[in-house]
């Protein structure tokens, strides 16, 4: 919570030598605009990559509240448009208000009724822009967004990232969050681009259980996500089949398989 | 009167720090250099983009634009402010053409982008760029800048992140300065001075973190400007 | 004289339910030069015929770069022309520079439309005095499209306005249905042909000075040819050609005598 009127000491964090801060010990509602200085209700990672004849990209369903786990079950993912989807990590309301203004966007481009629609990629540097402008403000919305789709007129498939800054690229496979940590290095060991969509599935529910194993903001409840010749399709949450956590005897041989 | 209501009892002196801010920038890094002769120019740049910290974002990020047949824009630092830079000139660009009915000289360019990146001085660019191409007369000309616009019109410049490396080679190598003996020419040809950009390029690779994956090698002379992609090590 | 009671003002309809400004200022895009604009499946083709207010002056620009895909041929008042002109150079710049892909031919229009409609139903504002021809070329494929001082717009495989414009109507009538598989070299020679028939015969036809010939399409910019590049195609429409060619024939051999 970014309001002033809740703050504790925290050993080692306190500061006996700066100015007096009056007004941050004082509550006055119309004191300044909000602004998201710190995420909140955060999403972790996304990891997409492109394969033979599409888009795979999976993430999971948790959003936390710093480190509860508040939400279990969010969908981090989100269509806009006929061939367009958007996963992202970060804050969840952030990501809310971008929803709206990509459903504006694609609304009002269908309303023009002329037989073409907003590629992918128009829509990915339209969120570059979007989120640069927010950045120049310092007010910034505060996600990684992963952008995904399938043209099928050219056939080409498309897969791009934007964060908070602006920074935007495009590259044949991307991780945000801890999975920009994790998943990067085994995408990069593991990834070719004439892998079939069963071998991208494995490659992305793997890098999904690694961290599922290692981020503690992640959980393995997940939703893969499919561009493709045969359309857009976000799947429901699956359980990834991870090892037993139950209590009792089956915890203790846990680190050995983990 | 009533007091404000104090939400917190605490002794003024004892509230945290104020939470750190948004901090707008990040510096991707990457490593740009050019060098100009009396006919050509070559620039070279590397591809990597990296998250600010140890982590490389992708590979294949090139940071060299061409603006015009004579003339091309390499950029290093923030790449979200070496993206908005890079569309506002071409905007310009290309109302100038339609205006003029002619793409705007190298030169001409090289102003211009000092006024665009001064008129930010209060909240700059972050970015580190070059302008080089060749000039009306079909000669050679690099601009190096800082990020609020100050500029020189030299023979060689690097910028980025590997500019303390390169820099030095550049100035012995091409400028030659302080050597008592020059043999041979004193210009380098076209092809030398490829080779030296791949090889300070290369140099830049190996002690830079944040320079490597790929060098995009750009020669510009009067037949237009011509690319080359350059492996680097992917470490 | 005779005078109208309903003409003087923008806002005001006739009793007959007319608003005489705007058909006035339709009557402005007819003293204009004419224009000729026509496709084929790849290629759209703007070609018009340019005057000069002297023997010393030079010939009026009659066609206009708005774009790399987009291009215009105006008939009309040349400022006013130039106002829109910089006003869709503008909206494809935006364009550009928020979605990194070229403006599609239709929303351009419907842009130049709304603006125009505004300069009919405002007090104190003037229509705009000047009908153009769009030439463009898009991922939905090669288009022309009529704008009208009213607002009106009008998607055609092939239209003329202008002075003496219907004699032109009547050619591309005549003609239309063989220009969708025409090379771009026909469809140039088509729009010369119909542009010729809008010249009093009195006149000096079409010479590689009055002639203007826009071009755009796929893999082709849009392009001006005039002046002297235009020669080899006002020579292939020349009326003599075929007499030209049989002396050309003849000087250069000789018929045998005996």
């Amino acid at each position: 919570m970014s309001s002033k009127h809740f703050r504790f000491p925290v050993f080692g964090q306190v500061d006996y030598f700066g100015q007096p801060q009056h007004s941050a010990a004082s509550y006055t509602p119309s004191e300044e605009k909000q602004r998201t200085t710190d995420p909140i209700v955060t999403g972790s990672s996304v990891i997409a990559i492109k394969y033979n004849g599409g888009v795979v990209m999976g993430c999971d369903t948790l959003c936390s509240y710093g480190s509860l786990a508040r939400f279990n079950n969010i969908q981090r993912v989100k269509q806009f448009g006929p061939k367009t989807i958007v996963g992202y990590s970060g804050e969840h309301s952030d990501f809310q208000s971008i929803t709206q203004l990509l459903d504006d966007l694609v609304i009002d481009d269908q309303c023009i009724d002329d037989k073409s629609q907003l590629s992918t990629e128009e829509i990915w540097n339209y969120l570059a822009r979007v989120l640069y402008n927010r950045r120049n403000k310092v007010d910034p919305l505060w996600n990684n967004l992963v952008v995904m789709g399938f043209d099928k007129k050219t056939d080409k498939s498309f897969l791009g990232k934007v964060d908070l800054y602006g920074t935007c690229f495009k590259d044949d496979y991307i991780a945000t969050g801890y999975g920009q940590h994790i998943a990067l290095p085994l995408l990069r060991k593991a990834y070719s681009p004439d892998m079939t969509l069963e071998q991208a599935q494995k490659l992305i529910t793997d890098c999904l259980r690694v961290l599922f194993y290692r981020d503690a903001r992640s959980s393995k409840r997940v939703q893969l996500s499919y561009a493709n010749a045969n359309g857009m399709e976000i799947s429901a949450p699956i359980e990834l089949e991870t090892y037993n956590w139950d209590i009792g005897e089956a915890a203790v041989k846990s680190f050995d398989q983990v | 009167m009533m007091e404000p209501l104090r939400l917190t009892a605490l002794p003024a002196k004892e509230v945290p720090m104020r939470q750190a801010r948004f901090e707008p920038y990040v510096d991707n890094g990457g490593t740009v250099l050019a060098i100009a002769g009396s006919d050509y120019c070559v620039i070279a740049g590397d591809t990597r983009m990296s998250d600010g910290g140890y982590g490389i974002q992708t590979r294949q990020y090139t940071k060299i634009f061409q603006l015009t047949n004579k003339c091309v824009i390499a950029t290093s630092g923030m790449q979200a402010d070496t993206l908005a830079l890079r569309k506002r000139l071409e905007t310009v660009l290309s109302r100038y053409q339609k205006e003029h009915g002619k793409p705007m000289s190298t030169p001409a360019i090289s102003q211009y982008l000092s006024n665009t990146l001064y008129q930010k001085r209060f909240f700059p660019y972050y970015t580190f760029n070059l302008v080089c191409g060749v000039d009306e007369d079909g000669v050679g000309c690099i601009w190096t800048y800082d990020a609020v616009g100050s500029h020189e019109r030299v023979k060689m410049s690097s910028q980025g992140s590997g500019n303390q490396l390169v820099q030095p080679l550049l100035d012995n190598q091409v400028g030659k300065f302080n050597q008592r003996i020059v043999d041979g020419p004193r210009e380098l040809s076209s092809e030398q001075a490829v080779s030296l950009a791949k090889d300070a390029i290369t140099s830049a690779g190996e002690r830079d973190i944040y320079t490597g994956d790929f060098a995009d090698i750009v020669v510009i002379n009067s037949t237009g400007v011509h690319w080359e992609k350059f492996n680097l090590k992917l470490d | 004289m005779y005078r109208n009671q309903y003409d003087s003002d923008i806002t005001t309809f006739s009793p007959s339910g007319r608003i005489h400004q705007i058909e006035y200022a339709m009557e402005a895009v007819k003293q204009g030069s004419a224009a000729v604009a026509l496709k084929s499946k790849q290629y759209a083709v703007l070609v018009s015929l340019k005057r000069s207010s002297s023997e010393l002056g030079s010939y009026q620009k009659k066609i206009f770069v708005v774009d790399d895909h987009i291009g215009i041929a105006i008939s009309g008042l040349t400022a006013d022309a130039r106002v829109l002109c910089n006003y869709m150079r503008n909206e494809c710049a935006n364009y550009k520079y928020v979605y990194e892909s070229d403006m599609r031919v239709e929303r351009l229009v419907t842009k130049v439309a709304d603006k125009s409609q505004v300069h009919t139903q405002r007090y104190g504002r003037r229509p705009y005095g000047v009908g153009l021809l769009v030439a463009g070329y898009d991922q939905t494929g090669a288009h022309i499209y009529q704008t009208c001082p009213s607002g009106n717009f009008y998607s055609y495989k092939s239209i003329s306005i202008g002075a003496r414009s219907q004699s032109a109507k009547t050619y591309l009538e005549k003609h239309f249905e063989a220009f969708e598989g025409c090379s771009l070299q026909e469809l140039i020679v088509h729009g010369l042909r119909a542009l010729r028939e809008t010249i009093p015969n009195s006149d000096t036809g079409l010479t590689s000075k009055n002639v203007s010939i826009g071009i755009v399409g796929h893999d082709q910019p849009f392009k001006i040819i005039e002046d002297e590049h235009t020669a080899p195609y006002v020579t292939i429409i020349h009326p003599y050609r075929h007499i030209l060619e049989m002396i050309d024939d003849e000087q250069a051999e000789p018929m045998q005598t005996n």
